[in-house]
C-alpha cells in the first residue's frame, strides 16, 4: 500500500508537468489538445538522440552523476530538447492550429490536434522504430527505504521528484511575480482586455506553446527514466494527463499540479482492489467521477 | 473472375457497415455538431452486445444466450445507446470539449476492459462460436455473402432515409438551429441539452448496429476489433466526405475505405521486406494527413452540406438570395 502511494507520487511529479502546458492551452486557446502528449515524445526522443550523440563525442559527459543512471550528456540533452520541443510545439501551430483556428470553431482545433496525434506518433514509430528504447541499459538499483514494510525507491525517481517539485516552484515565480505572468494569466482572463492593455496575443501564444512543449519534453523524459521511451507513450499518457487537467480545473496551473499528483496516486491505489491489467481505465474513471461531484474540476472556474 | 467478384463482395459488405457508422457519426458532428472520440465503443459495444446475446454458449463464460438474431442485434444496439446516455448525460451539459475527451476515455476504458474481463468477454481472445443466421439454409460461401450484402445495404438504405426524414423534419431542424447558435435557440424555449443527448445517443446506437453487423460478419469479435484507429478512419470517411451530408458521408466510406485497402495491399506488395513491419504506421500517418489536410484545405469536405430550407411555400432561391445560410 505505501508502495504503491509512493509509486503514485512519483507517477504524479511527470504527469503534473504534462498538465500543466495542457491545461494552459486549453485555457488560452480554448480546445482540448489531443496531441499535447506527442509533445512528450517528441522531447523524450529528442533527448535521448543528442544523449547518443555527447556520449560518443564527449566521452566525459558519459559519466553517471552520483547514485543516478543519469550522465551529464543526458542533463545537457534535456535542455536542447526542452528548446527543440518548444520551438517544434510553436512550428506545429503555426503549420495546422493557426490556419484551422483562423478558419474553423473550437471543435475543429479538438478534430485537427486528434489528427495530428496519430501523424506525430507514427512518424516518430517510423522514424525511431517501433521497439522501445532506454536512455541507460545499466539496471539501476532501487533503495531499499524501510524493510518493514517494505518500500523500494529507485534513486532516478527521488531526482524526478525534486526535479518537478523545483520547477513546479519556479513557475509559481514566474506566474506570481514577472509581467510576464501576470500578461499570460491576463490573456486567460480576457484577451481583448488584456490587448487593449498592450499584451501581444501572437507572442503569448508562441510563449504557451513553448513553455508547454518545453514541461512536456522534461515530463517525457522523466516518463523515459522512470519507465522506458517507446512511439506510442503518448496514446499511453493522454488520457492521464486530460484526467489531471479536468481534476485541476481547465486553467488552473496550480490545479494542474495537483491533479497529476492525484490521479498517479489513484492510478497506482487503484491496483491494489483492481487487477493490474485495468489501470490504463483508471484515469478515465477519475474523469467520470469529477465530473459527477464537481464538474469545472478543485480550481476551475465554469466558462462556456 | 469469381475471385474478383467474391472479393468485390466481401468488400462492399465491410464498406456499407462502416458506411452506416459513418451515418450515425454524421448525426452528431454534421447535424448537432457534436465531437464523439470514442466512436469505437459504440461499435464495439454493438459488436460485442450482438455476439454475447446471440452466441452459442462458451465454457467458463458469460453470455451465449442463443437469442433469436434481431433481438441480439437490438440488445446491442440498446447497449450502444446505454453507453452513450451515461456519458452523454455527464458531459453535455458542460464545456464542448469535455464530451471529446470523456467519448475518448470511453473508447480506451472500453478496450481495456474487453481485454481483461475474460469470463465474459472472453478476453483477448475474443468472442467464437457465433452462429450466423440462417447458415444452415445458406451455407458458408459465397451465396451467403452476397444475401449478407444485400441485407446490409437494406439496412444502410433504411438508415439513410431515416436520417434524411429526420433531417428535414422539425427535429433536424432544431439540431441545425442548435449547432448554429444555441442561446438563440435557448431563447426560444428549446432545450438544447436534452436535445444534444436525443441526437447523440441515437447516432451512438446507429454506430452500435453497424458494430453488431460488423460482428455478425465475422461471427468474431476481438479486442483487436476495437482498437482507437477505427474511430480516426470513421472520421476520415465523414471529414472527406463532408459533415452535414449523408450522401457525401457514404461516399467518404467507400473512398476511404478503398484507399486504405488499396494501400495496405499495395505496400504489402511493393514495399521492400523491411519495411513491411511499418505498414500500419505508414497507413496511420496518412489516415492523420487525410483528417488535417482536409481541415486545411477543404473543411466543407467534397461534398458539402447543401442547407435544406424545411419551411413551406418558399423557393430555396429566394432564402438563398436572401443569405439564408
Amino acid at each position: 500500500m505505501i508502495q504503491h502511494l509512493v509509486d503514485g507520487i512519483l507517477v504524479g511529479s511527470f504527469l503534473s508537468l504534462g498538465a500543466i502546458g495542457l491545461t494552459m492551452v486549453m485555457h488560452i486557446l480554448r480546445f482540448a489538445n489531443f496531441s499535447h502528449a506527442e509533445l512528450l515524445s517528441i522531447g523524450a526522443y529528442c533527448a535521448l538522440v543528442f544523449d547518443r550523440l555527447f556520449e560518443s563525442l564527449l566521452p566525459v559527459l558519459a559519466e553517471k552523476i552520483g547514485p543516478l543512471s543519469m550522465t551529464g550528456a543526458l542533463l545537457v540533452s534535456i535542455l536542447i530538447s526542452m528548446v527543440v520541443t518548444g520551438l517544434s510545439a510553436v512550428l506545429i501551430d503555426k503549420l495546422v492550429f493557426r490556419r484551422v483556428r483562423q478558419k474553423g470553431g473550437e471543435l475543429s482545433m479538438v478534430f485537427a490536434s486528434f489528427g495530428m496525434s496519430l501523424v506525430i506518433r507514427n512518424v516518430i514509430g517510423l522514424v525511431f522504430g517501433l521497439s522501445s528504447e532506454l536512455y541507460s541499459r545499466d539496471i539501476a538499483f532501487a533503495m531499499v527505504l524501510s524493510r518493514d514494510p517494505l518500500l523500494l525507491v529507485k534513486p532516478d525517481q527521488v531526482f524526478v521528484l525534486i526535479a518537478a517539485l523545483v520547477i513546479m516552484f519556479a513557475l509559481y515565480l514566474l506566474f506570481s511575480r514577472t509581467t510576464i505572468g501576470f500578461a499570460l494569466r491576463a490573456i486567460a482572463e480576457n484577451p481583448s482586455l488584456a490587448q487593449v492593455h498592450g499584451v501581444n496575443l501572437k507572442k503569448m501564444i508562441a510563449l504557451v506553446w513553448i513553455m508547454g512543449g518545453a514541461l512536456g519534453a522534461i515530463a517525457g523524459v522523466f516518463y523515459g527514466l522512470s519507465y522506458q521511451i517507446t512511439p506510442v507513450m503518448g496514446r499511453d499518457l493522454v488520457l492521464p494527463i486530460f484526467a489531471a487537467t479536468i481534476v485541476g480545473g481547465i486553467g488552473s496551473v496550480y490545479g494542474a499540479v495537483l491533479g497529476g499528483f492525484i490521479v498517479g496516486v489513484a492510478s497506482n491505489i487503484a491496483l491494489v482492489v483492481l487487477p493490474s491489467g485495468y489501470s490504463p481505465s483508471v484515469p478515465f474513471l477519475m474523469i467520470l467521477l469529477i465530473l459527477l461531484i464537481r464538474p469545472n474540476g478543485l480550481f476551475g472556474e465554469a466558462r462556456a | 473472375m469469381i475471385g474478383v467478384i467474391s472479393y468485390l463482395v466481401f468488400f462492399t459488405t465491410v464498406a456499407a457497415i462502416l458506411g452506416i457508422a459513418v451515418l450515425g457519426l454524421n448525426l452528431q458532428w454534421g447535424n448537432t455538431g457534436l465531437f464523439n472520440g470514442g466512436v469505437v465503443a459504440s461499435f464495439g459495444a454493438g459488436a460485442y452486445g450482438t455476439l454475447i446475446l446471440g452466441g452459442a454458449p462458451q465454457e467458463s463464460q458469460l453470455g451465449g444466450f442463443e437469442l433469436f438474431y434481431p433481438l441480439a442485434l437490438l440488445g446491442g444496439m440498446a447497449a450502444a445507446g446505454i453507453l452513450a446516455w451515461a456519458v452523454g448525460r455527464l458531459t453535455l451539459r458542460l464545456r464542448h470539449d469535455y464530451l471529446a475527451i470523456a467519448t475518448f476515455g470511453v473508447a480506451v476504458a472500453f478496450e481495456n476492459v474487453m481485454r481483461n474481463a475474460t469470463t465474459i468477454t472472453g478476453g483477448a481472445q475474443g468472442i467464437r462460436g457465433f452462429e450466423r443466421p440462417f447458415r444452415q439454409m445458406l451455407g458458408d460461401g459465397f451465396t451467403y455473402n452476397l444475401v449478407f450484402l444485400i441485407a446490409v445495404l437494406v439496412i444502410l438504405c433504411a438508415v439513410y432515409i431515416f436520417l434524411e426524414r429526420l433531417t428535414v423534419s422539425p427535429f433536424g431542424r432544431l439540431l441545425r438551429a442548435i449547432r448554429e447558435d444555441e442561446t438563440a435557440a435557448r431563447s426560444l424555449g428549446k432545450s438544447p441539452d436534452r436535445v444534444r443527448l436525443i441526437s447523440f445517443v441515437t447516432g451512438s446506437v446507429i454506430i452500435g448496429l453497424a458494430g453488431g453487423l460488423y460482428g455478425t460478419f465475422y461471427a468474431f469479435v476481438s479486442p483487436q476489433d476495437v482498437l482507437p484507429i477505427l474511430t480516426f478512419q470513421i472520421w476520415a470517411m465523414l471529414i472527406v466526405g463532408g459533415a452535414g451530408n449523408a450522401k457525401g458521408a457514404l461516399a467518404g466510406a467507400f473512398l476511404i475505405w478503398g484507399a486504405w485497402t488499396f494501400s495496405g495491399w499495395a505496400l504489402s506488395r511493393f514495399a521492400p521486406v523491411e519495411a513491411q513491419l511499418y505498414t500500419g504506421s505508414i497507413q496511420f500517418v496518412l489516415i492523420g494527413m487525410v483528417i488535417v489536410g482536409m481541415l486545411l484545405w477543404r473543411p466543407q469536405g467534397l461534398f458539402p452540406e447543401r442547407l435544406i430550407v424545411s419551411q413551406p411555400g418558399r423557393s430555396r432561391e429566394k432564402t438563398q438570395a436572401e443569405g439564408f445560410t
